[in-house]
């Protein structure tokens, strides 16, 4: 028996795979098995109903897509009144992933969704600051510590941030979010990006600009979750790009606690269930007893060591 | 070519049937046939496996195009069926070659296979009452109206198809059409005889002659409204499928969303499971 479980930020799952927010629901239930799953992340929830972006709302490029979904949200009552619930017939613990445009609301929706059958609280700091000339709270580590902070007295349950890789400096973003109390990050959102066709002139979007996701991503979040690794003590979960099990394994390499894997659903419905069943085979072939022996098991030389450090302080100085 | 042959379980005679979408899987299916249709169609059908869900009319599958040659598709296709065979273990589509996934998917072989995901979607609703049925269908929206046909002939509706495309060449299924049982009118561009107020009149006609007690509309926004009138006018029954740029094609991403007036409010729904057949009425087109 290879043993996958994994603590991570808070949490004791059976795995490290889980999906990303935004693209896992109830109706992909029956198409692949929920109960495999390391846990469940919900698609942002905002405090009030929203309609979402104007169409098209999706565009691909090569090996990857752009997304301009904005937060459609049903609102928060909503969700805990019809959608938490319905997560209780299965084991693996259910994260819920919250949003807002202001701190106040930001709070309340945390006080709101901390209710039973809910395991942890993942927060989308990506999103705009209306209080901040619309920049995102992730943006900054100032904002990032005191959002968290914020977060962090409205409820008990443990917060994982989910940082944005269009900031500057990733790493010093990691540490403001443990800061202020932060249990885990999520490294990362989509890479903000656009495209245009070239006969029509017009952007590929309806907002214009989107996120990059998918494969195409994976290089640059693999460098930036091993940069928040480095930077933070929390646990730092992967997102971006992942599709395979060997995918996985690099974040994990790296230092990541777990994975999420979202895109890649789009392209095989089953890619979850298939990444943890290929990393199961993958310990099973190399002899590796406990998935714990392959998180942050980089191998560096001593000469790598010394320049990496010096690197990493250089971008926190 | 044959026409498909339905499950008969489908609907229970005079009751509105909403078909129940099976469970979709990703399969690996065989290339068994790929021809022309015309200049601009082809029509490719497909072994499945055994013992997997069948499509209903009007659901559609997410197929993904292979790569190469400097044709990298990354999503999957959306694809409605247009030929179901459950006895033969066998399904078709008939499309067309616009951009890199369906270039990518001209270039397969009969033995090739192809791996698609489905079957999605919700299908099209039969009216109560063994009502007369009319479709109205233009360039590929002719491929998702294909399986409605013998549909709805075996469950004992009378079926008139007004096809509609630029040139009396680039119509499809207007032999297959009749052999399942339907009365076909043809509407081109090139002959003027497509245009919305010619189009309204044979709608018209229909009605009176008490042919048209419900309606079914794909593959044109001027044809869609045109249909809502002619609908709310005389009060029928009426269905459209819609089209829209998807992602994930169960539910999940919101991607593929269209507004829809519903309250007097207007809302979002998702193509790829609301639909792609939803109210003709609801339908902001
Ligand atoms: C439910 C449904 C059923 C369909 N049934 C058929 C059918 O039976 N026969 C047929 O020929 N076509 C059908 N279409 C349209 C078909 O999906 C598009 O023609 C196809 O996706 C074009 O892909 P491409 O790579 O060749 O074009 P590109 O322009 O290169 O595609 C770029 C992107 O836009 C998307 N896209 C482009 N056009 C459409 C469109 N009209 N609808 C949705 N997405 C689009 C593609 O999927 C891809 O993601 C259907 C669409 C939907 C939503
Ligand atoms: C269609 C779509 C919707 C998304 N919605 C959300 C969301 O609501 N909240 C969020 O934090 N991230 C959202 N994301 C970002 C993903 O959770 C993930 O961070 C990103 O896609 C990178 O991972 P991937 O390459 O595996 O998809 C969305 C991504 C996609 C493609």
């Amino acid at each position: 028996m290879i043993d996958l479980s994994v603590s991570c930020g808070g949490l004791a799952l059976a795995n490290p795979v889980m999906p990303a927010s935004g693209t896992f629901g109830l109706e992909q239930a029956g198409i692949f098995d929920f109960e495999r799953l390391g846990a469940f992340v919900t698609k942002t929830i905002t405090p009030d109903k929203r309609l979402g972006n104007p169409t098209p709302r999706v565009s691909e490029v090569p090996r990857g897509m752009l997304n301009s979904i904005g937060i459609p949200s049903k609102g928060a009552d909503a969700f805990v009144r019809d959608v938490i619930p319905r997560f209780a017939q299965w084991r693996p613990p259910l994260v819920v992933s919250i949003s807002a445009n202001t701190p106040d609301a930001f709070a309340d929706l945390a006080r709101t969704v901390s209710v039973a059958g809910v395991a942890a609280i993942e927060i989308n700091i990506s999103c705009p600051n209306l209080e901040d000339d619309g920049k995102a709270f992730a943006m900054r580590p100032e904002s990032t510590r005191e959002i968290v902070r914020r977060l962090r007295d409205a409820t008990a349950l443990p917060l994982w941030a989910k940082l944005t890789p269009n900031a500057g400096d990733v790493g010093a973003v990691a540490q403001a979010a443990e800061e202020g109390g932060a249990d885990a990050l999520v490294v990362a959102n989509t890479i903000l990006a656009m495209s245009v066709d070239v006969d029509t002139r017009r952007p590929s979007l309806g907002n214009v600009m989107g996120g990059l996701s998918g494969p195409a991503v994976k290089p640059i979040i693999l460098r930036m979750a091993y940069q928040c690794a480095r930077a933070a003590t929390i646990p730092v979960i992967g997102c971006g790009g992942i599709a395979t099990a060997k995918d996985a394994l690099e974040f994990l390499i790296v230092g990541c606690r777990a994975v999420q894997v979202g895109t890649a659903s789009f392209i095989h419905p089953s890619a979850l269930v298939d990444v943890i069943d290929d990393l199961e085979d993958h310990c099973r072939a190399n002899g590796i007893a406990r998935i714990e022996d392959v998180i942050g098991s980089l191998d560096l030389t001593q000469a790598e060591r010394d320049m990496i450090g010096d690197a990493a302080l250089e971008a926190h100085a | 070519m044959m026409m498909p042959m339905l499950d008969p379980d489908v609907v229970p005679p005079a009751a509105p049937a909403r078909p129940v979408p099976g469970r979709p899987l990703e399969i690996e299916a065989l290339v068994r046939e790929h021809v022309c249709v015309n200049d601009e169609y082809r029509y490719l059908s497909l072994d499945l496996p055994d013992g997997v869900p069948h499509a209903r009319p009007g659901q559609f599958y997410h197929l993904l195009c292979p790569g190469g040659d400097g044709l990298e598709p990354f999503f999957r296709r959306p694809m409605s069926v247009y030929r179901v065979e459950p006895e033969r273990n066998r399904v078709g589509f008939l499309y067309k070659v616009t951009g890199t996934g369906t270039a990518a998917m001209a270039r397969l072989w009969p033995g090739d296979g192809f791996n698609i995901f489905g079957p999605l979607g919700i299908g099209f609703t039969l009216p109560a009452d063994t009502a007369p049925i009319v479709l109205l269908g233009r360039g590929v929206g002719l491929a998702t109206m294909g399986p409605l046909v013998p549909f709805a002939r075996e469950n004992g509706h009378r079926v008139t198809a007004v096809l509609s495309a630029r040139a009396p060449e680039l119509l499809m299924s207007v032999e297959e059409m009749r052999i399942a049982g339907a009365d076909v009118l043809t509407v081109t561009d090139s002959e003027g005889t497509s245009a919305v107020p010619h189009v309204e009149g044979l709608l018209e006609d229909l009605v009176a002659q008490g042919r048209c007690g419900a309606l079914y509309v794909c593959g044109s926004s001027r044809l869609t409204r045109l249909a809502q009138s002619v609908a709310a006018r005389h009060g029928l029954f009426g269905e459209v499928a819609l089209e829209q740029q998807m992602a994930c094609g169960v539910g999940v991403c919101f991607c593929c969303v269209r507004p829809f007036r519903e309250n007097g409010e207007t809302v979002h729904r998702r193509v790829c499971c609301e639909g792609p057949v939803f109210p003709l009425a609801e339908a902001l087109a």
